[in-house]
C-alpha cells in the first residue's frame, strides 16, 4: 500500500478511535471501582448488538491504527523498509484484528 | 549530550506519542487473550482477572490508563494540527495532554483502590 493511503488510513482510524478510546476510559474509571468481575464484565456486554458493533469497530480501527504506527516506527527508528517490512505490517495487523475479534466474540457470545 | 531539537518540548511531545504507541501495541494482544479466556466462561475469565488484583499489576494498569489516555489527547493535538486551522501555543496543548493523563490516571488509581 502506498504511502498516501497509509497516511489516510491512519488518520481515518485514529478520527475512529478517538471517541472509543475516551468512552473506553470512562468506562475502564468507572468499572474499576469495587474490582472487576467476570459477571459484571459479561452482564454489560453478553448478546448485546450496541456492545458488540463498539468493540468491533474498535478492535478493527485498533488494529489498522496499531499496525500502521508500529510500521512508522520500524521504518524510521531502525531503518526498515522495503517488502518485508510491508509483509510484517499486514502479519501484525492480521494478528491484532484475529486476536481482538476472538475476544470481542468471547465476551459477546 | 543532548542534541539541541531535543530540548523542545514538542520533541517529547513527539517522543511520547511514540513510546506510548509501542507500549500500547505490546500490550494490546494480552488484554485480548485476557478477554479471549472469557470463552472458557464466567469462571475462567474469573480466574485470569484475579490475576490483576495485585498491587504491582494495578499499579501497572495505572501507567497503562496513563498512556492510553496521553496517546489520545497527545493524538487529538496532532489530529488538530493537521487537520484545523494553525494556532500557536502548541507546546502548552501538548502539557495539557500530559495534564489529562495523569487526571486520567490518578482517577483510575482512586477508584481501583
Amino acid at each position: 500500500m502506498g504511502e498516501a493511503r497509509l497516511y489516510v488510513a491512519q488518520r481515518v482510524s485514529a478520527l475512529i478511535l478517538a471517541p472509543l478510546v475516551l468512552a473506553h476510559l470512562g468506562l475502564i474509571v468507572i468499572a474499576v471501582r469495587g474490582g472487576l468481575s467476570a459477571a459484571e464484565i459479561l452482564a454489560r456486554t453478553h448478546d448485546s448488538p450496541l456492545w458488540a458493533g463498539f468493540y468491533g469497530l474498535f478492535v478493527v480501527a485498533a488494529a489498522v491504527h496499531g499496525s500502521i504506527g508500529l510500521r512508522a516506527v520500524a521504518a524510521e527508528t531502525l531503518g526498515w523498509r522495503g517488502r518485508g517490512l510491508e509483509w510484517a505490517t499486514l502479519g501484525v495487523g492480521l494478528a491484532f484484528l484475529a486476536l481482538g475479534l476472538g475476544a470481542v466474540v468471547a465476551v459477546i457470545a | 549530550m543532548i542534541r539541541p531539537h531535543r530540548n523542545h518540548p514538542l520533541w517529547w511531545a513527539f517522543a511520547v506519542h511514540r513510546l506510548s504507541g509501542v507500549a500500547l501495541a505490546l500490550f494490546l494482544p494480552l488484554h485480548f487473550l485476557l478477554l479471549g479466556q472469557a470463552l472458557g466462561g464466567a469462571a475462567a475469565l474469573d480466574t485470569a482477572l484475579a490475576w490483576t488484583e495485585g498491587g504491582a499489576v494495578k499499579a501497572a494498569e495505572m501507567g497503562l490508563v496513563f498512556l492510553l489516555a496521553v496517546h489520545l489527547f497527545g493524538g487529538l493535538r496532532l489530529l488538530a494540527l493537521e487537520f484545523l486551522p494553525w494556532r500557536h501555543g502548541q507546546a502548552s496543548l501538548a502539557a495539557l495532554a500530559g495534564g489529562g493523563a495523569f487526571v486520567a490516571a490518578f482517577a483510575f488509581l482512586f477508584n481501583a483502590l
